[in-house]
């Protein structure tokens, strides 16, 4: 079995699975219930000066028939005291010393955030995140992702509580911004110790066709709320890649954003994070889902040969780059297994219409009749010399291993934009012929 | 003693209970989803009337259903009955790729049903409007499936359209011989209303011969289409036959669908003579209706029976007892009625079952229902329509696109032209036949439907079922060839 535990800026966690600051850790009793059920850490529900929440709060997007691919809500931080926040973190770290507490902070000035990083670390908090994403209703206050979005602003105020801290500061970024790095060069500026990214993005989730009233609705009307969920994971990863791989940010990264089994989690330590925070797959299924996660990622672990998490943290990263670098020489090419094509031919109307034309039908004679082919019905086979090699008909398959995207040897050496345009410029190559 | 009904008005009405009730939007979603929306898809060549099916379970999965009726009635009008009795198995759904890919193929029937029940209970018409009326006269005989095919396609054509039919209601074996368990009788009665308000008349009691002169009928109309179906069940040829509780299945059948459940006389024993697919319905619904005992009586073998598998193991399910290789000899009555049947086993002998000498047993019975096929109305048509030409099997000839008959202005579809077939094949010789006539009268060839993805493709290419319908046994001995 790998080793999971981790020690993420000086917080150590029995492993990187943490529960997100939302409604989910959002009371001792549902820390307890985390922490028995084997995450390795809470991140409170933000804590600040006293709100007002509304009803309803949450909307999801269901796609095909499956529920929450994506979730959008309108709550605002924690509603109940600072009080009872601090005293209930205190109750929770006394019984579980081993795993991480943090807390998860929003005020406004710099007098208010040196009270309550005090009154985090009075309260036993192995560290403080500091919201600086929450999109909707604390941005009207100058808060939250109002912050986030600022760099200059969310300097100061990174400032501000690294004159206070003596625990580990992690500053949550917003992804509600063009370039979240800036927002993360800000925090490493400051002093923080650490990100975590992303909170959730402005969003819509459905409209009532019937009262054309949007969902979460509030007595017929709503707000911008924030989105999460699966459907979010590919925004997180790549702005989690884009951190990682920034020279000047330099910080251990906690990834948040869709994760909901041990995949994601394999995913996004792959693109650079260390620690990993979980909300919506919770409040769609429950604290259990967490076995899985740490059954399924030390698995993998072990079936790489990897003892523990740091060797697979930002293996993925310097497999991107600008596209600039890439080789406009690699081809591959599609090819069709026709032994277990079911003849759907959605290969063949995919590439048709919305790619490249390089599937013709031709008779089926040659090919037998294989399993869904009627007699007489033409089957899909790809033209390899016009193929570009798009992946477009190897995604809609439905059968598993159809379609092999196939690498081709075309005999010419790697060349990328870059060298080609120099190449080109020294008169050493024709140009590449544009596509008919 | 004669028959008698035997179960209370509610036990009846649960045991006949809808055996596939229609899916909830939620069931729907789901189902529909399952749909890979095919390019070239088999389902359609499958489809006698060449329904666009992934078309139609898009639009189900995307909250549109009245759409989805939309694509399914103007393909094929009668598609809310034939959602629940076409034997889907061996059509759509045993073509259907998911089948391959999940051994479950989708439910495309039960989508079916769930789009076409969205606008026939609430009265919503998707049909297309009629054209203008183009002042010509069709008269159509018959009130089934192949009639109101017909007439359906004709009224929105712009053609005067006069249905005769015998019975006083329409809709044909549809509204009189169903299974109760797979489709009410107000299903086909509400499709009857539909294609009433594309304007078709509909005559209902009318006799030819009695009410109706033939000669003038078909002298008043440009064309005349002949829906007529099949006749009664064939004789048997054995002393007792006319006993009063030897009854045709379909009679029983019909008993079923036009009395409340608890009035049907059933029998304590009953015995079903022939293994067809009528055979089946008769002896399930005698189960569900109260027999301790149901026997299908069938001269071959297992492997001859022409009910499709899953009809035969719906009975079986049922508790439906099967005597192959048995033939009645005579039917033994006891104060005018039957008190039992005295079978014989047979064995095959060059492919045709021969009486064992000395095999005869007595086998008590009350009830006898004979399901044993129908007798063609070759004598019937040929002294309405003298010289019109019938093949030795009694049906009528006629040209496969047009269903134009040897006479002139004469079509024809359904049973009476294929020998009996499928409520969809029925319907969809009816259309053929209303272009046929159009075609005739108006010198205007109609296409279609073509498979949407057909079009503009390369040759070879198969496009809808109602063209080259493909039949799923056939699909696997072509892809089995052994």
């Amino acid at each position: 079995m790998a080793d999971l535990s981790v020690n993420f800026a000086g917080i150590r966690s029995p492993n990187p699975f943490w529960v997100a600051s939302g409604p989910p850790s959002n009371t001792a009793y549902q820390a307890h219930r985390a922490f028995e059920a084997g995450w390795g850490g809470v991140v409170w529900k933000t804590i600040g000066d006293p709100i007002v929440n509304v009803a309803s709060r949450y909307s999801a997007l269901n796609v095909a028939g499956q529920r929450m691919i994506g979730f959008n809500n309108i709550e605002l931080i924690s509603d109940r005291s600072p009080e009872t926040n601090f005293r209930e973190i205190r109750e929770v770290k006394d019984r579980w010393p081993g795993h991480a507490v943090i807390a998860s902070l929003m005020v406004d000035t710099r007098e208010r955030w040196h009270e309550f990083v005090k009154r985090a670390e009075d309260s036993g908090a192995d560290g403080i995140e500091l919201n600086f994403g929450c999109p909707h209703g604390m941005c009207e206050r100058g808060m939250g992702s109002a912050v986030g979005q600022n760099p200059e602003v969310a300097e100061i105020i990174v400032g501000w509580v690294m004159e206070a801290a003596r625990i580990p500061v992690i500053v949550k970024l917003t992804p509600n911004i063009t370039n979240v790095v800036h927002a993360a060069r800000a925090a490493k500026r400051a002093g923080a110790d650490a990100i975590s990214l992303i909170n959730t993005i402005n969003s819509i989730t459905n409209v009532d066709l019937d009262t054309l009233t949007p969902e979460p609705h509030v007595g017929g009307y709503s707000s911008h709320g924030g989105y999460c969920g699966p459907a979010v994971k590919p925004i997180a990863l790549n702005m989690v890649q884009s951190c990682a791989a920034d020279p000047e940010v330099g910080l251990p990264i906690c990834g948040i954003g869709g994760i909901g089994g041990w995949r994601d989690a394999a995913e996004f330590i792959a693109l650079g994070s260390s620690c990993l925070q979980v909300c919506t797959a919770i409040m769609h299924r429950g604290f259990r889902i967490v076995e899985d996660m740490i059954d399924g990622l030390s698995d993998y672990l072990d079936s790489k040969g990897h003892a523990g998490i740091d060797g697979l943290c930002g293996a993925s990263v310097a497999r991107l780059s600008d596209w600039k670098y890439l080789d406009l020489h690699y081809k591959r090419v599609a090819r069709i297994d026709h032994d277990t094509c079911i003849g759907c031919n959605l290969c063949y109307i995919a590439c048709e219409d919305g790619a490249h034309q390089c599937i013709d039908l031709v008779d089926s004679a040659p090919y037998g009749l294989g399993p869904g082919r009627v007699p007489g019905k033409p089957v899909p086979k790809v033209r390899e010399d016009d193929c570009v090699g798009c992946n477009l008909c190897s995604l809609v398959c439905p059968v598993d291993g159809c379609i092999t995207m196939t690498p081709v040897d075309t005999g010419r050496p790697k060349m990328c934009w870059d060298d080609y345009q120099t190449r080109l410029a020294k008169g050493e190559i024709e140009p590449i012929p544009a596509h008919p | 003693m004669s028959v008698q009904p035997i179960l209370d008005a509610r036990t009846a009405e649960a045991n006949m209970a809808e055996a596939k009730p229609c899916y909830t939007p939620q069931e729907a979603l789901i189902e529909a989803n399952r749909c890979l929306f095919c390019f070239d898809a088999p389902c359609i060549m499958a489809c006698p009337t060449g329904i666009d099916v992934p078309s139609f379970i898009r639009k189900i999965a995307g909250g549109n259903p009245t759409g989805a009726a939309r694509t399914i009635l103007s393909a094929n009008v009668l598609g809310g009955s034939c959602a629940r009795v076409c034997p889907t198995e061996v059509l759509c759904e045993g073509a259907c790729v998911v089948l391959d890919l999940e051994g479950d193929p989708v439910k495309i029937g039960r989508l079916q049903r769930y789009a076409t029940d969205h606008v026939l209970d609430r009265g919503i018409d998707v049909l297309a409007p009629p054209l203008p009326r183009n002042g010509r006269k069709v008269s159509v005989l018959g009130a089934g499936p192949a009639g109101l095919g017909c007439a359906a396609e004709l009224a929105q054509l712009g053609y005067e359209v006069t249905v005769y039919e015998r019975k006083p209601r329409g809709g044909g074996l549809n509204t009189y011989g169903i299974a109760y368990y797979k489709m009410r009788p107000e299903v086909s009665l509400g499709e009857v209303e539909m294609i009433e308000r594309l304007g078709v008349t509909f005559r209902f009691g009318v006799e030819i011969g009695r009410d109706i002169d033939i000669a003038v009928l078909a002298r008043e109309s440009d064309a005349v289409f002949l829906g007529l179906g099949l006749g009664g069940a064939r004789r048997l040829g054995i002393p007792g036959e006319d006993l009063p509780e030897v009854v045709d299945a379909l009679d029983f059948i019909e008993q079923i669908r036009t009395r409340p459940l608890h009035e049907v006389p059933v029998g304590h024993r009953v015995a079903v003579l022939g293994c067809g697919n009528t055979a089946i319905d008769a002896v399930t619904q005698a189960l569900r209706l109260g027999a301790e005992k149901a026997v299908i009586v069938y001269r071959r073998g297992e492997e001859d029976m022409s009910a499709y598998g899953f009809e035969y193991e719906l009975a079986k399910s049922d508790g439906a007892a099967f005597e192959f290789h048995t033939v009645p000899v005579e039917v033994i009555g006891e104060g005018g009625h039957v008190r039992a049947l005295r079978l014989a086993r047979t064995r095959m002998v060059d492919g045709r079952p021969e009486i064992i000498p000395g095999s005869e047993r007595i086998e008590e019975f009350d009830l006898v229902l004979k399901a044993v096929g129908q007798e063609t109305q070759s004598s019937l048509l040929e002294s309405w329509f003298p010289g019109i030409a019938l093949d030795d099997r009694g049906r009528v000839l006629h040209d496969p696109r047009t269903m134009r008959t040897s006479l002139p202005k004469v079509f024809v579809g359904g049973d009476c032209a294929n020998g009996g077939r499928e409520v969809v094949n029925a319907v969809a010789d009816g259309k053929k036949a209303a272009r046929g006539i159009h075609e005739w009268l108006a010198d205007e060839a109609i296409e279609g439907p073509v498979q949407p993805s057909r079009l503009g493709c390369a040759d070879g290419a198969l496009g809808s079922g109602f063209d080259h319908p493909i039949r799923v046994p056939e699909l696997l001995a072509a892809m089995n060839p052994s």
